[in-house]
Parts: C-alpha cells; sequence; structure tokens
C-alpha cells in the first residue's frame, strides 16, 4: 500500500487552499484524491463510519464552480473553501448518519444540523464522512466503538487514542486534511499525541457545543484536528466564535490564531512546566526523553523553562471521573427507545414502557457506556451527591486555582499529552482504570475550562510522543504561539512528525 | 383501611386540625417556550410547536426565555417574595415518555423568589394570609393520551404523546404549611387558587384559564388531632384544575383523612387523583420524601444574575393588587354584591373598567357586558372578551340610544351586525337605515292605521285601559320595520284620543 496514490493529500491544509485559490488544483480533484485515499486505506484503518462523496464533491463542484466564476463570487469565498474536512460523528449532520458510534442511534439522522456544521457548510468545505469513536465519547482508545475499531496509522496493531481516535487517524493517514473532534478529557489530544496530528480543545465556550451530543456537558468541547498547528488554528478560527444557541458560549470575537502560530517567536516567553504532570509513575522513558529534548529546544530559541507546582491536580482523575459520569448519565437518560433510535422489545412478559426502556437500554448501551451511566447515577444520588459530586466540584474549583497561580509564573504551561505512546489493540480492555490513568495530563484543562493543544514532538520506539501546552482561559492564541514555535523549530530540526507516517501493513 | 366511607366535615373538624399547602402551577404567556424558540401556543396540532430543543435530540442545548425570568421576577415580587441574586437552574431526573430528555430543567436549591405572603380574601371578607415559601421556573412536558379503556397509563393499549406543551414556561408557587385554617379549609384553598389566578392575570403573565391547565392546582391535606403539633401524614391530589374543584378535593382529603384516622389506620403518603364527577379522590402513586431525583445544577446554562436596578425597574410594572382593584371598583360603581360577583365571575372587570372609562356609566357597561353580550358569546361557545367587542364600540353604541337615534331593540341587531363585521355601530345604523322613525307624520299615518285595523283595543284605551296602547304600538312597530320610538308613538296615539296621561 502506498500513502503517494496522488501526492497532493500530503499538502498541509493551508497549502491545499492555496493551491485551490491559484487554481492549481480543483476541489473535485482534490477531494477525490481523499476519496481514494480513503477507499485504499478503510479497510485496514476503519477511521470512517460514515463516507459521503457523493456530497462532497457536490460541493467541491460548487466551490470550483465559483472559483471559476471569477469575481465576487470567487472573492467570497473562505480562505478554506474547497479543502475536505472529516467530521466525528459525536457532532450532528443533516444528509448523513450521526450515531455517536453507539447501536442506540444505528439509522438515526439528525433533523438539524450542528452550529459548527452551519459554519462549515457556509465555508463549503466538502465534508468526506463521518469518523469513529469510543460510543458516546467514552473511551481513550476507539475500541469502544459499536461499529469496530480503529487502528493507529504508525503501527496498526495499536489503538489510535480515543474517543477521537477515527477523526485523528483519518488526518494522520491523509485521508483527510482536517477533522473536528470533542474533547471532554482529553479525546482531541490524546488520540493527536497518538497519531502524530495536532489536536486543540479550545477555551470552554470557545466553540459553540450546539449539535455536539453531550457526554458531560460542563466539560465536552468542540476542536480541531490537523497535521500542523497552522492548520488547527485556520479550523479552530473558522469554527469558533459566539453562538446564541448555546448559553455556554463566550461573547469574545474569534482569535487570530493562525497568526499566532506563524509566529514562531519565543524568546522571553515564561513556559512553565507542571511539575505533577513531568515525570513519575506511568510516564514511558521515550515520552520524558521526547519531552525534554523539546524543552531543550525551546529554551535555546530563547524561552525561559520555569517549574509550577499544581498540587491539587493528584485529584484532578478522581473528581473527573465523578462529575463527567454524573453529567453524562443524565445526558445519556434520553435514549430509551421512545422517539428515535433503537428500539428494542422485551422478549417475553408484558410491553411496559419502563420495560421496553430496559430492554433498549440493555441491547443499545456498550459495556463502557453502562459503566459509567451506573456510576455517575450513583454520585448523584441522593445521600451520596455531597460526598461524591459535591466534592469534585470543589477540588475542581482547587485545581482551577492551581491553575491561576501556575499562570502568574509562567505565560503557557507544558507537559506531554499522555504519559505512554499508543498501546496495543486489547491491551486495558479489561483494565478500565489503567484506561483512564491515560488522561491523568489532558483532564486538568478540561476541568478548568481552559485551552490545550497537543503537537508532534519526536519518537519513542517509532511512535509519535504528544507534547501538551496549556493557556489561560480566552487565551487560545498564547497556546497557538507557542505550539506553533515548537513545531518549527522540530521542523526545523526535520524532525516534523507528520510526514513521518510509515506505509500502512495489511491486516487480516 | 384506607376504603373506610369518608367522615362528615364538622365531625372530622371537632377531632381534627387540618394543615394545607399548595403547589399552584403557572403556565407562562410568553411568546416562545422557557428554553427554546419554538412558539408557546395552546390548541394546535399535536407536535406542530416544536423544534429539536423541545424534543431533547441529542446534542441539543437549552437557552434561557429572558422574558420568563422577568414574569417570575414580577411574580415574585406581587406575592411579597424576596428575589434571588444569583440563581441557577437544576435538573430533575425522572423518566416519563412525555419528558423528552428524562430529566425536567426546573430549580431545586436556588428558587428565583422566595419568602413572601399573599392576602387571600374570604367571602365574608375576612382576610386570611398565606405564606409562600417560594416560586420557581421550570418547563411543562407534554401531554398523554391513553388509548384504552380507562384513559389511565395503567392498562392502555398504548399512549400518544404530544409535546407542544413540552417546554412551555411555568412558574410553580409553594406555599409553607397553612395552620389555623380549622374549617374555612376548602373555603381558603378555593380563595388561595382563586386569588393567585387573579394576580398571574393581573400581571398579564399568563392566560390563566385553568380550563386550559394555565393554571394547577396541586392540594396538600393533612390532619392532626386538635392540640397536636407535629404534622400528620398528607396526601397529594395533583393537577385539580378549577377553583371549585379544589375547594371539593380539600373538603373529601379532610373527610377521607379523619375517617381513616378515627378508623385506626394510617394515612399513605401518596399522590391522589381528583374525580370531578364523584367529587372525591382516588390513589395514585406513593410518595415518599426520598424520592431520588438525583438533582445537580444545569451544566449547560449559565447562573442568572439579578441586579437592583432590575429588580426595581420591574417593581415598577407591578399592577394594583387584583384585592384592592375590587374594592376599589366595588365601590366606584355602586354594584349590588351579587352583581359585582357576577362580574367578577364572568372575568368582566377589565372590560367593564375600560368602558367607564371611556364615558358609559357603570350600569350601561355592566347591562352591556352582562347581557347581550355575554348571551352572543354563549351563543357563539366562546368567552365575552373573546367576540373583540371594543370597550369604545359599546360607548358609540350606548350613544345612539341616547341620543334617540335607536332603540334598545336596535341596538342589540347594530351590536351583532358589528360582530359580523359590518362596521361601526354608526355606520351600520345609517348604511342599514335603523334609525328610528321620528318623522311624526309616518308614525302618525302608522298610528291611524292601527287604530283603524284594531277599533277593540282602541275601544279598551278610551275606557281608561292605557296599558292596551301596547297592543297598538306592536303593529305600528311592524309597520315601520321596528324602528319606531315607541315612547312616541304612545304619544301619538293619547293625542288623537285626547287623552291627558
Amino acid at each position: 500500500m502506498t500513502v503517494d496514490s496522488n501526492p497532493i493529500i500530503r499538502l498541509t491544509a493551508a497549502e491545499m487552499a492555496s493551491k485551490l485559490q491559484s487554481g492549481e488544483i480543483t476541489s473535485v480533484e482534490l477531494t477525490r484524491a481523499h476519496l481514494d485515499r480513503i477507499a485504499e486505506v478503510e479497510p485496514t484503518l476503519h477511521a470512517f463510519l460514515h463516507v459521503n462523496a457523493d456530497e462532497a464533491l457536490e460541493v467541491a463542484a460548487e466551490v470550483d464552480r465559483a472559483r471559476a466564476a471569477g469575481g465576487q463570487e470567487a472573492e467570497k469565498l473562505h480562505l478554506l473553501a474547497g479543502v475536505p474536512i472529516a467530521v466525528k460523528d459525536l457532532i450532528v449532520t443533516k444528509g448523513q448518519p450521526t450515531t455517536a458510534a453507539s447501536k442506540m442511534l444505528e439509522g438515526w439522522m439528525s433533523p438539524y444540523d450542528a452550529t459548527v456544521i452551519e459554519k462549515i457548510r457556509e465555508a463549503k468545505l466538502p465534508i468526506l464522512g463521518k469518523t469513529n469513536l469510543d460510543e458516546f465519547a467514552m473511551g481513550s482508545s476507539t475500541e469502544h466503538s459499536a461499529y469496530g475499531i480503529t487502528r493507529n496509522p504508525w503501527d496498526t496493531s495499536r489503538i489510535p487514542g480515543g474517543s477521537g481516535g477515527g477523526s485523528a487517524a483519518a488526518v494522520a493517514a491523509f485521508e483527510a486534511p482536517l477533522a473536528l473532534g470533542t474533547d471532554t478529557g482529553g479525546s482531541i489530544r490524546e488520540p493527536a499525541a497518538f497519531t502524530g496530528t495536532v489536536g486543540t480543545k479550545p477555551t470552554y465556550g470557545g466553540v459553540s457545543r450546539y449539535g455536539a451530543i453531550a457526554m458531560a456537558s460542563s466539560l465536552d468541547q468542540i476542536g480541531p484536528c490537523a497535521r500542523t498547528v497552522q492548520d488547527a488554528a485556520l479550523l479552530h478560527e473558522l469554527i469558533g466564535g459566539h453562538d446564541p444557541k448555546d448559553s455556554t458560549s463566550l461573547p469574545d470575537e474569534v482569535g487570530e490564531f493562525a497568526k499566532a502560530a506563524s509566529t514562531h517567536d519565543v524568546a522571553g516567553k515564561r513556559i512553565g512546566v507542571i511539575r505533577q504532570l513531568s515525570h513519575g509513575e506511568g510516564y514511558e522513558q521515550g515520552v520524558l526523553d521526547a519531552f525534554s529534548s523539546s524543552l531543550g529546544s525551546l529554551r535555546e530559541a530563547g524561552a525561559e523553562i520555569v517549574e509550577v507546582d499544581c498540587p491539587s491536580f493528584d485529584y484532578a482523575l478522581g473528581a473527573y471521573y465523578l462529575i463527567m459520569p454524573s453529567e453524562a448519565s443524565s445526558n445519556l437518560a434520553r435514549y430509551d427507545g421512545v422517539r428515535y433510535g433503537t428500539r428494542v422489545l422485551p422478549e417475553e412478559g408484558p410491553l411496559t414502557i419502563e420495560r421496553v426502556m430496559a430492554a433498549t437500554r440493555a441491547a443499545g448501551f456498550g459495556e463502557e457506556v453502562k459503566r459509567r451511566i451506573v456510576l455517575g447515577t450513583y454520585a448523584l444520588s441522593a445521600g451520596y451527591y455531597d460526598a461524591y459530586y459535591g466534592s469534585a466540584q470543589k477540588i475542581r474549583t482547587l485545581i482551577q486555582r492551581d491553575f491561576d497561580r501556575a499562570f502568574e509564573q509562567a505565560d503557557v504551561l507544558i507537559c506531554p499529552t499522555a504519559p505512554t505512546v499508543p498501546f496495543k489493540l486489547g491491551e486495558k480492555m479489561d483494565d478500565p482504570l489503567s484506561m483512564y490513568l491515560n488522561d491523568i495530563a489532558t483532564i486538568p484543562a478540561n476541568l478548568a475550562g481552559i485551552p490545550g493543544i497537543s503537537v508532534p514532538a519526536g519518537l519513542s520506539g517509532g511512535l509519535p510522543v504528544g507534547i501538551q501546552f496549556l493557556a489561560p482561559a480566552r487565551e487560545d492564541i498564547r497556546a497557538y504561539h507557542a505550539a506553533g514555535a515548537l513545531e518549527h523549530l522540530l521542523g526545523e530540526k526535520g524532525e516534523a512528525i507528520w510526514q513521518q507516517i510509515p506505509e500502512l501493513e495489511e491486516v487480516k | 383501611m384506607n376504603d373506610v366511607a369518608p367522615l362528615g366535615f364538622d365531625e372530622a373538624l371537632e377531632k381534627y386540625e387540618p394543615v394545607l399547602g399548595f403547589e399552584v402551577h403557572v403556565e407562562l404567556n410568553t411568546k416562545s417556550k422557557m428554553f427554546s424558540s419554538a412558539p408557546n401556543a395552546f390548541g394546535d396540532e399535536a407536535n406542530t410547536n416544536v423544534n429539536e430543543v423541545d424534543l431533547g435530540l441529542p446534542g441539543t442545548l437549552p437557552v434561557v426565555n429572558g422574558k420568563a425570568v422577568e414574569s417570575a421576577i414580577r411574580l415574585g415580587l406581587a406575592l411579597n417574595c424576596s428575589i434571588a441574586e444569583y440563581c441557577r437552574f437544576a435538573r430533575k431526573q425522572y423518566f416519563y415518555p412525555d419528558l423528552p430528555k428524562n430529566w425536567q430543567t426546573s430549580q431545586y436549591d436556588e428558587p428565583i423568589a422566595f419568602d413572601g405572603w399573599l392576602d387571600v380574601e374570604l367571602d365574608d371578607g375576612e382576610i386570611f394570609r398565606v405564606e409562600i415559601e417560594r416560586a420557581h421556573m421550570e418547563e411543562d412536558a407534554g401531554k398523554l393520551t391513553h388509548a384504552g379503556a380507562s384513559g389511565r397509563i395503567q392498562g392502555a393499549d398504548y399512549s400518544l404523546v404530544d409535546y407542544n406543551r413540552t417546554g412551555v414556561p411555568l412558574i410553580e408557587i409553594v406555599t409553607k404549611p397553612i395552620t389555623g385554617a380549622a374549617g374555612r379549609a376548602p373555603e381558603i384553598a378555593r380563595a388561595y387558587v382563586a386569588a393567585v389566578r387573579d394576580l398571574v392575570k393581573a400581571l398579564d403573565i399568563s392566560d390563566a384559564k385553568m380550563e386550559h391547565g394555565n393554571v394547577r392546582c396541586d392540594a396538600n391535606v393533612s390532619l392532626m388531632p386538635r392540640g397536636a403539633e407535629t404534622f400528620g401524614t398528607r396526601s397529594e391530589t395533583k393537577n385539580v384544575n378549577s377553583m371549585r374543584a379544589v375547594e371539593h378535593a380539600v373538603n373529601y382529603e379532610i373527610r377521607r383523612h379523619a375517617a381513616v384516622l378515627e378508623a385506626g389506620g394510617s394515612i399513605v403518603q401518596e399522590t391522589r387523583h381528583w374525580q370531578e364527577t364523584s367529587r372525591t379522590t382516588s390513589s395514585g402513586r406513593p410518595k415518599s420524601d426520598a424520592d431520588d431525583y438525583r438533582y445537580f445544577p444545569e451544566p449547560d446554562l449559565v447562573p442568572m444574575v439579578t441586579t437592583p436596578e432590575w429588580i426595581d425597574q420591574l417593581k415598577g410594572t407591578l399592577p394594583e393588587p387584583p384585592a384592592e382593584r375590587r374594592r376599589r371598583l366595588r365601590t366606584a360603581w355602586d354594584y349590588a354584591d351579587k352583581e359585582f360577583r357576577d362580574v367578577v365571575a364572568a372575568d368582566l372587570l377589565d372590560e367593564i373598567e375600560e368602558t367607564v372609562a371611556q364615558g358609559a356609566s357603570p350600569a350601561v357597561a355592566r347591562k352591556w357586558w352582562m347581557g347581550e353580550i355575554s348571551r352572543l358569546a354563549n351563543a357563539r361557545g366562546a368567552e365575552p372578551v373573546e367576540l373583540g367587542v371594543q370597550p369604545a364600540t359599546i360607548v358609540e353604541l350606548n350613544q345612539l340610544i341616547e341620543d334617540g337615534r335607536i332603540n334598545d331593540k336596535i341596538a342589540r341587531q347594530v351590536l351583532e351586525h358589528h360582530l359580523d363585521g359590518q362596521g361601526s355601530p354608526a355606520e351600520i345604523v345609517s348604511d342599514r337605515g335603523l334609525e328610528v322613525v321620528s318623522d311624526d307624520g309616518a308614525l302618525t299615518a302608522a298610528v291611524e292605521k292601527a287604530m283603524e285595523e284594531n277599533p277593540d283595543v282602541v275601544e279598551k284605551v278610551q275606557g281608561g285601559k292605557l296599558k292596551a296602547i301596547g297592543a297598538l304600538i306592536g303593529p305600528v312597530m311592524k309597520e315601520t320595520k321596528g324602528q319606531a320610538d315607541a315612547g312616541r308613538v304612545r304619544e301619538i296615539v293619547l293625542e288623537k284620543l285626547g287623552i291627558e296621561d
């Protein structure tokens, strides 16, 4: 199998956009190249749950027509018009199925578009299809999809990360230059780290959540997946901004992320190494080596590296695994077989609403989803609320304070995105707790609502390592600036990771 | 034990002290729903006033209706409540097919209004103060129609769901336990619900039609032996939807509780359903204080903050309290007690007040609204206000009568033509030539004709039976197509016969 079926798929989204504008390539050509690539590698990777070639090509043709027409119509086109995109199947789309990788929503077609999808359609990015994920975004490996696993393009015996493994794998394997993900505890950043791509979790409220199927409302955030920081920034600028349909959406103007990503100047910037997330149990040596080499590059470029202390982070995982399932247990209550999606009738006995609901949920939800619903229901129940949910919210406040203090000492914070490189498929399926540990470095940002970006920063044993930059809430621009700088420094040394993706082996 | 026949009311009261509590749900008349932009309208085709938010579809998010918050604050102020500076919505989780998200967005430990009171006027004018615990905002659920013999969910073959009502903004007003009501408990129950209804109507925050479910009352009743201090176990009669029914339900529950307690039984804490036909309640589902709704703060909504300036501004929009207004109008209009009560019962205070304000006398205003307009409304199966008669039209109509241009009977016809869209009263009178015939020549001719054709009547009148003139007026009216002035006809007859009146 060859990655160079058509070399244009190896360009960055920004380069594709520029070639579309200059007329060197057409969107139809570009979209078709990606569809060809999808046809070629999907049997191995299974990054997509649904591909909609017709719709994508139609939009591409529209862009080409507008561009050919010239004048106002061509000028009105968005910078990224004609650049294809893939969408995590947790984000609702009209005309393409949305399943959240659950049996519960098998065959369900949303009658409305998510706000980010409206923006994508408005900007005329051909939507290639819907990407795989852990069911209802619950998992860190994309092994919990009801429709089969996704493989890591770097090593197809390994997981691509989760829950947005489909989007990350699609971008890493040149099936799509851009993708949308959602990040509740690291579901954009962790798969980005595991696939050698860039993933951003924006400031909470920076991108509308309207139309993202909720797992944990106070933590969920839609964000961009791309191969470069610049590409992620461009997509972030497109999907960001205030949405009156989302009460938690911020009123802010969208920042100039792409400009920040291309500045590359870190001289005099203070970069804070989070003591709790830069070493210790569970951290692989290869990851730590890549991390210290990144720090070295940044220091060489004139950045000041300081160490910051975030003592409450020791409790972040515990707090997260109470708040997330509590909210999830509530958000998932609507899947009852009454109005849409799967309905399963009890095999015997009377046909009452309670029994239909129970049979539907028993058959429709996977194991991890059930585990979290039970956990969350328990944590919220009378008599346990204060001990669990209440305490977790207090820890959340402490974590926010830790960040506040840390950002007094540093412009941005840095740590490895995940303590390890991607593990083997099936390796942690029977050990949910060890799987949860994987999110230790990404979770604090969700609890505090701050932005985080994972950039590829070297390899460990031939597998990508991600480095995460964190910035204060509403200062996504700082994270783009630092992430762009690191990417640039590594690129100068010939260590740009995403271009080094190995050939995909056949998988039986 | 719970099936014993209810005790007599007086007997029950001799031994037990009733404690009441009410939860009144008020549906707000906002244009859109509590958390979505779908229309808030009653009576449309099922499942048409809904969007993806109301249906709780995956990915949807709520947005708070600012107008509903304003209504809640105004109601809170009118109920003499404190208004929270900061409050939140919470999710109240339970499974029911008319609740699309399987949780209700409501307020739990942070209601927008709390600690108030409402003075309730009883039939004899006595004022009873009901303490208000809280008034909080929430959303309504959909409506289920159970297909099957009983019409109840138990044993239904299937149920139809109409989500039009889903997400309609509600305010739930919860009283503190009401003690000291004694034998007046049923009357207090009715008067309290009436007072709340009048209040929300005066505030113009609800259509306040109990028959449409705009105002629904859950009535809690418990009994404690006379002299005791601990409340008894309560029952909660759900969704009682008329003032009369609330009164009856409280009466029945007092008698039922007393009978159970007298027989040595104990009251089961449960919800009960009001049966209008038998005027009894029947057992619903058991309800304990430990019902676990797993409340937690709604993460999809940001907390609400009320500023003192905003509250002051809303205070300025409060209407005259309904009880005070009624007292003022009763004095000003000088109606008999029954007349006034009937006007209140017919919901026509606003219309009569406006008609008087535009120049009619209170008596004339009452005559038209309580008489012809109510009659026409009744015939057309509508409420008087729904006919759309403007107070100015009544004033104009009355002026035509006072000017002698039409008589009462014609005026009634004119009103009917007006309702059929034929123009203003004056236009109708002139277009249709309905003016009273005041031309003596034409009248005299008609009178002479009538006298010629009815010699026996003429004889009677001449014989001193002046009342018999009526028998001549009829034919004259017929001759003039009803447009004769009856008074003038009488005068002409007397003139002709040379009789002094």
